[in-house]
């Protein structure tokens, strides 16, 4: 029997242009199994979370480099739970010191990918960590 | 530059070392996996003359400050003075940039180059929705003229050169700068500097977009006519490959991609009329350095050869200096690694010599701390003194072109030309570059080449130090650069202050004004600079357009 495919929302929260990552890793998650909605630049914290809720989204994949993390990611996972989606997964990438980490984890999201992360190592992180419905 | 005969000679010889001396090592120690250029240019063990047979000394080479400038843009290069050392830089308020400006011209820096912050760029005043959490964080919040005076206080604006990388919103942040000159007694024919105007290339990958291809490119090209009478030694754009290139895109593809985006520049400004050897001496490039320091030699010396040719040829243009392609460099950003972050010094020292050495006329050195966070002065001030150091101490600088006749740069050279002008040729097919990036080829052009990169890393095929080989435990780094969240809400109790204070019926006819203007062929830019001296914000201006001109909203292609 096929197993019921990944839905992953990959989104760019505030005004980062930097989305080589994005668009690379959605291809990465398209390889390997997984059904990819890429929102583009410019999300806001409510569109991204409307965006999941719409898709019937598994996991969320931000993705900061101007510095925005600490806000926009744990206000991601504050609206999914406002709209009831505590289920999915959030995990987030890019620019971030490692210090900040720990918070971040704290707020909900559950793994943090730093820069020259293989990318099996986050494809991994995923099929382990996604919760079923 | 070998006569027939010398040539066969040499073949003959290659030959027999071929077979001979070379085939009895292979047969003992077989060669490693990766034969590539860092780019993926297929790279043979040895380069003889028997490779650039085909090189003609006098028409491909050259001589310097002579088309077609292969051998650089000025006669003497480094000998005469260096390149200008400019370290983009910005971060949270006009007062704490101002700071780090007047430190850094201390340290011996020879110009500036200013860093908005996001919003600045996208058009969005420090308190709009969209700037939530951005304001102050990767460059200087500027609202409006008040910041802009801040931005500059005590620098003398006659005597410095800035460049301001501001794309889609150029206008309104060229309008400022320019009335602070005005401001502090500075002529405008004495202001010097580079505005980086470059739209499609936002389009393409940077993502600070705000219109539509068309009316952006009208703002553009008024920018460009309104400095042409009245800025004349501004640099007018600074057509970029740098953001290409740290997107994915290889060392051929990120020079075909500019010199795409150069081309449909200089037909934009052709159609309204201006003549090319008014425009051209004016427009500017700026380029990515990576690691591979021969390739990046080899890629800027093809660049300066295919601009030429692309501006005599194509353009039709007489005044040399309009065939001249005169770059910024900037070191790759997206090569330096959050692992083992000292070693990121090594990559920037050997960009600066690739850069050097390539023959540019201005300098952006990262600082070793940026894949972690916003460069903190030390490591700043490191970054700078790299480039003193090549300046000064390494000998790249004594004469001018110094790799010229290594068979394989010249090799190299040829090869990046040729890809180069393959591109050129395609997209000029295709309908141009603006067709080109409406059906999302260059874009899918560069993912697909970040794509294979990655692939190469991912299975070690290709080895990164401190990334998928020489890995080691490290303790995190500490005392990171940090913009307090503060500078946001300080700034929007500022801008409504300033909202409050300014003439109200003067705001209101200035902006009534613009939208008048905007809505004819007219050139917007005197308008821009009397809403920016009545008071207006960068996001009051930038909405103006948006009514009439509409937003961009791409369409996302992966590939």
């Amino acid at each position: 029997m096929a197993e019921k495919k990944i839905k992953i929302i990959v989104a760019k929260p505030g005004l980062d242009g930097h989305d080589r990552g994005a668009k690379l890793l959605s291809r990465i998650f398209a390889e390997a199994g997984m059904e990819v909605v890429y929102t583009g630049l410019r999300q806001t914290p409510e569109m991204i979370v409307e965006a999941a809720l719409q898709e019937d989204a598994d996991v969320v994949g931000l993705s900061s480099l101007s510095g925005v993390h600490n806000y926009f990611f744990p206000k991601v996972v504050e609206l999914l739970k406002a709209k009831k989606l505590s289920n999915v997964l959030v995990v987030g990438g890019g620019i971030i010191p490692l210090e900040d980490i720990p918070t971040l984890k704290k707020a909900g999201i559950a793994e943090i990918f730093g820069p020259g992360t293989p990318t099996d190592t986050i494809v991994g992180f995923i099929k382990a960590n996604v919760k079923s419905k | 530059m070998f006569d027939a005969k010398e040539l066969e000679k040499i073949k003959a010889g290659k030959k027999k070392w071929s077979e001979g001396t070379l085939a009895k090592t292979l047969s003992k120690t077989p060669e490693k996996k990766v034969k590539t250029t860092w780019s993926g240019i297929p790279v043979e063990t040895l380069y003889t003359p028997a490779e650039i047979a085909g090189l003609d000394y006098e028409s491909k080479l050259g001589y310097p400050g002579e088309y077609p400038y292969t051998r650089g843009v000025q006669p003497n290069m480094f000998r005469g003075r260096f390149w200008t050392m400019r370290q983009y830089a910005g971060f949270g308020s006009a007062k704490e940039t101002n700071a780090r400006y007047r430190y850094l011209l201390g340290q011996g820096q020879t110009g500036l180059s200013v860093a908005f912050h996001l919003p600045t760029q996208a058009g969005y005043d420090s308190d709009h929705p969209l700037s939530m959490g951005e304001v102050g964080k990767v460059g200087a919040a500027i609202d409006h003229i008040g910041d802009m005076r801040i931005l500059f206080d005590q620098i003398p604006l006659d005597k410095v050169t800035t460049s301001m990388t501001v794309n889609a919103a150029a206008t309104v942040l060229l309008a400022m700068y320019l009335s602070v000159a005005q401001e502090q007694g500075a002529s405008w024919d004495k202001v010097g500097g580079t505005i980086q105007n470059d739209v499609l290339k936002e389009i393409i990958c940077r993502g600070q977009y705000i219109y539509p291809p068309k009316p952006t490119m009208r703002l553009t090209v008024d920018l460009i006519e309104f400095c042409q009478k009245n800025v004349p030694t501004w640099n007018t754009i600074s057509i970029s490959g740098y953001h290409i290139r740290e997107s994915g895109s290889t060392a051929a593809q990120e020079i075909a991609f500019t010199i795409a985006d150069g081309i449909a520049y200089a037909e934009a400004c052709a159609a309204r009329g201006i003549p090319v050897d008014s425009f051209a001496p004016r427009l500017s490039f700026f380029f990515n350095a990576f690691t591979d320091v021969l390739e990046e030699v080899a890629k800027f010396r093809a660049a300066r050869r295919v601009w030429a040719k692309i501006m005599k040829d194509r353009f039709k243009a007489k005044d040399p200096r309009s065939m001249m392609l005169r770059y910024h460099v900037q070191t790759g950003g997206v090569t330096l690694t959050a692992q083992q972050p000292l070693n990121n010094i090594v990559r920037v020292a050997l960009q600066t010599l690739a850069t050097v050495l390539g023959g540019n006329q201005s300098l952006h050195t990262n600082s070793y701390d940026e894949a972690l966070c916003l460069p903190t002065q030390g490591a700043v001030t490191v970054a700078l003194r790299t480039q003193q150091i090549v300046a000064e101490e390494s000998g790249a600088c004594v004469t001018v072109d110094p790799l010229a006749g290594s068979y394989y740069v010249e090799y190299l050279t040829d090869k990046i030309e040729a890809e180069v002008e393959d591109y050129i040729k395609k997209i000029d097919a295709m309908g141009g570059t603006l067709t080109a990036i409406e059906q999302g080829y260059i874009q899918k052009e560069i993912q697909n080449s970040a794509y294979l990169f990655q692939k190469s890393i991912d299975s070690g095929e290709r080895a990164y130090v401190g990334v998928n080989k020489y890995i080691m435990e490290e303790p995190p780094v500490t005392d990171l650069l940090r913009v307090d969240m503060k500078v946001g809400e300080e700034k929007a109790a500022e801008l409504k202050q300033w909202r409050a204070k300014r003439d109200k019926a003067a705001w209101q006819k200035a902006l009534d004004k613009l939208r008048e203007v905007s809505k004819t062929d007219a050139n917007v830019m005197p308008a821009v600079i009397e809403a920016v001296k009545a008071g207006a914000t960068v996001g009051e201006v930038c909405d103006v357009w948006r009514e009439i001109f509409g937003q961009y909203r791409p369409k996302e292609f992966i590939s």
